[in-house]
């Protein structure tokens, strides 16, 4: 004869040492209350799947808040709502591991909806076990999103009236028509044979879960009688006559076969393959020589301004990517503000050695202006004694400041006419400013431009050192 | 080749992978997106983990589930994220998680704009969220400090099991400057006294309930014993020309860099203006600017993008023996150094 040994399943910690007081052999759960039924499932099957010692398993906020003090798996409690966010990272973390997100009514489909329904929708690889007892039973018997129409809790004392508290949410159906989730079902605790099909539907989910199968989601009807107000008899019932007809049970979404194993790569940590997997070279760093430079020119403050299009931030990028490699410090500021969006653009280069102060270029040594508006804006701001290049083509004023030394250089012109692109015409300010300055040697520059215009075509690296020595030598030849 | 030309949110994500940081999990917002598009580009490349949350307060309770898993875990964000990041912080701070937040300050309060501003001061330095809690916070002032204080906040976080702010504004986030990439980490911390990992002989707790009204009460003198030790042992600041000040500015961020060029100016006209610079914001350095009287300093300035966040901190550590002033810009708008020099002169009548 077959000899039913009653015991507590292995999924369940001996003794209930993180609950406090003196009680630590029985859960807090209310007689009657289906937590405990689910809970029991669950322990079990990681009993029966070998798999205690491979979960981690997630606590809501609500009754089932101290979930953890009752199941022998690796635990985390979480913030309200926020289980399938944690399960989330936990399984990321953990990719060979079973990871349970446990949770209520209010917490999956009221403050974590939208938790819930982007892990679902990611494909997370976890196990949501959902008890739907439409009602809030640890703050004491409030409306949940599963309330049923007309049903009295203490936020809907008259019933849930649907025109003013919508309708009870169903959480199978939104989440299977999501393209992701491998296996939707809802079952029910009301009775010996439904508690028989949620076991297995359980068992079903623990097992996806552990062949790395994606989402699984078990909705489960449960009792509450404290919070109905019910004794436990009648709350079954309840369940029966007025869940099930609202909350139809069954499966809602099982890929079977079709089912994709989840696959996360293994982190890289050993130091010199980071390096090598971000084109990191140990090599130091080796600076071009530098030429002379007159001392006007030792510590620049660089204000470059035009409209979109120009290469206005290409211009001040290139300028810091240069003086860069002669060991430079360098600094690139953006206009940061309404204009980004409207068409003109500026930003702020600096470059010295030593430490640099405001990135912003208020009072800069050069102004570099591309069109008549920047002209205006800025030429006031130019320190005494500093340098104006600016675009003759499209500047049909002549500067005003007499203290400063001027460059009038047809940018757009040697870029559009001379060399047939309109778009080269940073790199005829970068050839301009090396000629001023003498900062940069233009065959340092030619030399940095694969490294500058990574991924361009041949033909445009050779055309933009083309518009590099034709800014420079128009320098050159005219001042 | 390890120096390169960057923007300041793309250095905070080259420290953070040199740190050994295995996930990222953050939200879009400007200025701070090139913080997730930084780490979406470079973490695949190392096979860590990168996920677009889809909302802020998810992607912080993600990163309270990487952290409480044992990973270096990293999130990133602006004013208005961060304040819906604070929730998640709090349960970060009870159940001692380490993680790196990185706030790049932007103009508010509500939607405000994306110009930089210092107006986080206040919710990331004295904790923010609910509870008896403090975020350990790095003020960094360029693309350099911005990887290599993202790299320290890591193993700030992993020292004291605490979150742990980069906080800078826009302009810091958005420039570029040279950054030399540290060598990555050789070795991580074991956490395996908290950290869950689900094995046989892991069976850890991540938790910050406390029901029992005395445990919630010896939790929190452990947290501010945490907070104390934190405040003995990691002030950072810097101080430029202080050696004769008379006039001392206080800033800290993308300010204290105009303040250092207001410092150099006012210097070449035999003005004695020094910079205090606190780095690190909490633990905040208080004992060293209430010593600035005994050492000879008449005036105190500080200068924040806000209208007094941080001055609060100032004349808390001053208490009454002198009283800073204080200048600010605010909605995005960032002082010159020649604002800074004539405010000088306007109060204290000495800087022409």
């Amino acid at each position: 004869m077959k000899k039913t040994v009653l015991r507590k399943p292995k999924g369940f910690i001996d003794v209930y040492k993180y609950k406090p007081g003196a009680e630590k052999d029985r859960t807090h759960y209310c007689p009657g209350c289906g937590h405990g039924i689910l809970h029991k499932l669950i322990a079990e099957a990681l009993e029966d799947l070998d798999l205690v010692d491979e979960t981690i398993l997630i606590s809501p906020v609500g009754c089932s808040v101290f979930a953890y003090y009752y199941f022998d798996t690796g635990n985390f409690q979480a913030a309200h709502g926020r289980a399938p966010a944690v399960a989330t990272a936990a399984s990321r973390a953990n990719p060979d591991k079973v990871v349970i997100s446990y949770q209520g009514d209010g917490d999956l489909a009221a403050i974590g909806g939208n938790n819930i329904l982007q892990a679902a929708n990611r494909g997370e690889n976890i196990a949501v076990f959902f008890v739907n007892n439409a009602i809030y039973g640890m703050t004491g018997g409030q409306m949940a999103p599963t309330t049923l129409e007309g049903q009295v809790t203490t936020t809907t004392p008259y019933g849930r009236n649907v025109d003013t508290d919508g309708y009870p949410i169903k959480m199978c159906e939104v989440l299977s028509q999501l393209t992701a989730p491998t296996y939707v079902e809802r079952v029910s605790l009301h009775d010996a044979p439904h508690i028989r099909k949620a076991r297995n539907a359980v068992r079903k989910a623990l097992q996806n879960a552990k062949e790395r199968k994606g989402f699984q989601f078990i909705e489960v009807l449960s009792s509450c009688p404290s919070g109905w107000k019910m004794d436990p008899v009648k709350s079954m019932e309840w369940i029966k006559e007025k869940m099930l007809p609202l909350y139809p049970l069954g499966v809602y979404r099982d890929k079977g076969e079709d089912a994709k194993i989840t696959k996360r790569p293994v982190p890289v940590m050993e130091p010199a393959a980071v390096w090598e997997k971000l084109g990191i070279s140990a090599e130091k760093d080796v600076d071009f020589p530098r030429g002379d430079v007159a001392d006007e020119y030792k510590k620049m403050s660089i204000r470059v301004a035009g409209f979109g299009g120009q290469g206005i931030m290409v211009t001040g990028q290139a300028l810091a990517s240069v003086a860069l490699e002669y060991g430079y410090n360098v600094s690139w500021l953006p206009s940061y503000g309404p204009e980004m969006r409207g068409g003109t653009a500026n930003c702020s280069v600096n470059i010295q050695d030593g430490t640099i102060g405001a990135a912003e270029a208020v009072k800069p040594s050069m102004l570099l202006a591309m069109n008549r508006p920047s002209l205006e804006k800025f030429e006031g701001s130019v320190m005494p004694g500093g340098t104006l290049l600016y675009n003759s083509t499209l500047i049909d004023i002549k500067p005003e400041r007499t203290d400063i030394k001027v460059f009038a250089v047809p940018i757009t012109g040697i870029a559009d006419d001379e060399l047939g692109n309109i778009r080269v015409q940073s790199l005829v300010n970068i050839g301009a400013y090396a000629a001023i300055t003498g900062m940069f040697r233009v065959e340092d520059v030619i030399t940095l431009l694969p490294k500058l215009f990574k991924g361009r075509k041949q033909a445009i690296i050779d055309l933009n050192a083309k518009a590099v020595k034709a800014g420079f030598n128009y320098v050159k030849d005219n001042f | 080749m390890a120096r390169m030309l960057m923007k300041g949110n793309y250095a905070a994500v080259y420290g953070a992978a040199m740190a050994g940081c295995t996930a990222y999990y953050g939200y879009p917002i400007t200025p701070a997106s090139e913080v997730a598009e930084s780490a979406a580009a470079l973490f695949p490349k190392l096979g860590r983990t990168f996920v677009q949350a889809e909302s802020e307060v998810s992607a912080i309770n993600m990163v309270y589930g990487a952290a409480g898993s044992g990973q270096r875990v990293m999130t990133g964000s602006s004013g208005p994220g961060i304040s819906l990041k604070m929730e998640g912080i709090s349960y970060c701070a009870g159940a001692a998680l380490p993680c790196v937040i990185v706030d790049i300050m932007r103009g508010g309060p509500g939607l405000g704009n994306i110009g930089p501003e210092q107006s986080d001061y206040n919710q990331v330095v004295k904790g923010g969220g609910h509870g008896n809690y403090r975020n350990i916070v790095l003020a960094p002032n360029c693309c350099q400090e911005m990887c290599d204080y993202t790299m320290l906040a890591f193993e700030l976080a992993d020292k004291y099991r605490t979150p742990v702010f980069v906080l800078t504004d826009g302009v810091i986030g958005q420039m570029m400057e040279s950054v030399t990439i540290p060598e990555p980490v050789k070795e991580l911390p074991d956490k395996s006294d908290y950290a869950v990992f689900g094995t046989p002989l892991n069976k850890n707790l991540v938790n910050s309930i406390y029901i029992d009204h005395d445990d919630l009460e010896w939790w929190n003198m452990e947290l501010l014993k945490k907070y104390q030790v934190i405040e003995e042992n990691e002030v950072m600041f810097e101080e430029y020309m202080m050696d004769d000040a008379e006039i001392v500015v206080i800033g800290y961020g993308s300010v204290s860099r105009v303040l250092r060029t207001a410092v150099d100016n006012a210097r070449a006209n035999g003005v004695k203006l020094g910079l205090f610079r606190p780095i690190t914001l909490f633990p905040f350095p208080g004992k060293e600017i209430a010593a600035l009287p005994a050492r000879g300093v008449k005036h105190i300035l500080t200068v924040e993008l806000s209208t007094g966040q941080m001055v609060d901190d100032v004349n808390l550590a001053l208490s009454g023996v002198i009283k800073s002033d204080l200048y600010f810009r605010l909605g995005g708008n960032v002082p010159s150094a020649d604002e800074i020099t004539d405010k000088i002169s306007e109060l204290y009548g000495e800087v022409k």
